[in-house]
């Protein structure tokens, strides 16, 4: 970051102030869930989609984690964007990824041990999702606090809709079950494909499809 | 911050040395914090294992976490022996059968749970015996409850690391390790032969005393879970035999 951005946005700040909703604001947390969504646009977090999606339970746990992870991350990044070494900012962002995403790991090993064994490993993968260090590179180190953390709430709500909706299928069609309750009658016999990265992977083109379609998205 | 070089190696190295200096502290007091409560879920974990291999899963689901350490408290004694079949004095908390599996088999600690009926500890229910091994992709473990006539199973309990979701994880379902129960653990002639898995699902293995129906689709999974139970049992065996007498 240059001394000349830094001037402007020292600026910015004497203007008067904007709602805290504005219609800029608003769009922070609506775009993310359709037509700048991470995971269906932006193609981002595609690991973690097919990873975790096998039932809606682990599911809602990870979209809460990203959330957190996100958020907290976004926060802390923008309120440090004017102190960090542009040299090491990636280093910086990682450290504060890192040491979020093992507070997330502790904290539920400690209050959600059954979830902590199954998606601890996954856990451990958020530093590593490139939606976190995308909104932190692209956002959070050019903007204020509120603002960023409207941003890491819409990108985590839009990835979380992508995978819960993945989620759902993947459970109802692979198991007949919902959040472990048995929905469809027992003599269905669950789809194996289904219950496999190829089942989320599918699933998932089709989700992109028809994202793109409806909103007339096209790769440049 | 104007007076600062932001760019300059006296800055930079600063910041970062703050910067580990604070997140490290911060980490380390998290898990400071949060390592009793991790402590009690690991333990908590093991004892309703033990407890659910002994008395059945349907005993033990309607259970809170308190009733759960309660009855553990009250009904379970816990040894630690020798593939000698001798008792040793370890404290049973402090063995960590993971660690164990790593060593040779003939030093190993081996921690035996009895089961009794009521507080008084007159009448063994069960013995349960943890076993630890191989599946597919990664570590599997599990205890095994055997009646106190030492040669019946009563039931089983699995856990995985990272078998596969929909197959080799089905070692965990409830339906899955029932089919453990009622087996045998020495044959006709009061040999010792451990029940294993039969390759294929659905055939009825009811009247047979050691063959239990396998895992389709699994069948790595199957073997290894087989091959934990004999190596493990037949470490017992001797303190099995002591017990017997």
């Amino acid at each position: 970051m240059s001394t000349e951005t830094l001037e402007k946005e020292v600026k910015e700040v004497k203007k008067p102030s904007e709602p805290l909703l504005s219609k800029k604001r608003k769009a922070l947390l609506t775009n993310p869930l359709d037509e700048d969504n991470p995971i269906t646009i932006q193609v981002l977090g595609i690991c973690s989609a097919l990873a975790v999606t096998v039932a809606l339970k682990p599911t809602l746990v990870m979209a809460i984690a990203v959330t957190a992870v996100l958020v907290l991350a976004n926060v802390v990044i923008s309120a440090l964007r004017n102190t960090i070494p542009n040299r090491i900012r990636i280093i910086v962002q990682l450290v504060v990824v890192a040491s979020l995403v093992a507070i997330v790991d502790q904290v539920l090993k400690a209050y959600s041990y059954d979830v902590w064994k199954e998606l601890s490993v996954f856990i451990g993968l958020i530093i590593t999702n490139c939606i976190v260090m995308g909104r932190l590179e692209a956002f959070a180190l050019g903007n204020k606090p509120w603002d960023a953390m409207l941003d890491g709430l819409g990108n985590s709500f839009g990835y979380a809709w992508i995978i819960l909706a993945i989620a759902f299928f993947r459970e109802l069609t692979g198991s007949g079950k919902l959040f472990g309750v048995k929905v469809l009658p027992e003599e269905y016999i669950g789809n194996g494909v289904m219950m496999s990265p190829v089942g989320a992977c599918v699933l998932l083109g089709v989700l992109i499809w028809i994202i793109r379609s409806r909103n007339g998205y096209v790769e440049d | 911050m104007s007076k600062f070089n932001k760019n300059g190696n006296n800055y930079i190295i600063t910041y970062a040395v703050i910067m580990t200096l604070v997140f490290g502290s911060v980490l380390a007091v998290v898990a400071m914090v949060l390592k009793p409560k991790q402590d009690m879920e690991v333990l908590l974990e093991k004892q309703n294992f033990i407890l659910k291999a002994a008395l059945g899963e349907d005993a033990m689901s309607s259970m809170t976490d308190e009733e759960v350490s309660r009855l553990y408290a009250e009904t379970v004694v816990a040894d630690v022996v020798k593939s000698s079949g001798d008792i040793v004095e370890t404290e049973e908390a402090s063995v960590n059968v993971f660690k164990e599996y790593k060593k040779p088999k003939d030093v190993r600690n081996l921690p035996v749970y009895t089961i009794y009926e009521t507080e008084e500890k007159k009448n063994v229910v069960s013995y349960v015996f943890p076993v630890y091994g191989k599946g597919l992709w990664d570590f599997i473990w599990g205890y095994v409850a055997v009646k106190s006539d030492l040669e019946t199973v009563s039931g089983v309990v699995f856990d995985h690391k990272g078998e596969t979701p929909g197959l080799g994880a089905r070692i965990t379902d409830a339906e899955v390790q029932s089919r453990f129960a009622g087996k045998k653990i020495v044959d006709a002639n009061g040999n010792m032969s451990i029940p294993y898995f039969e390759k294929g699902e659905g055939n009825d293995y009811s009247n047979m005393p050691q063959q239990v129906d396998g895992l389709s689709g699994a069948t790595i999974t199957a073997n290894g879970v087989s091959s934990m139970l004999e190596s493990y049992l037949l470490l017992y065996k001797p303190f099995i035999l002591s017990r017997k007498k």
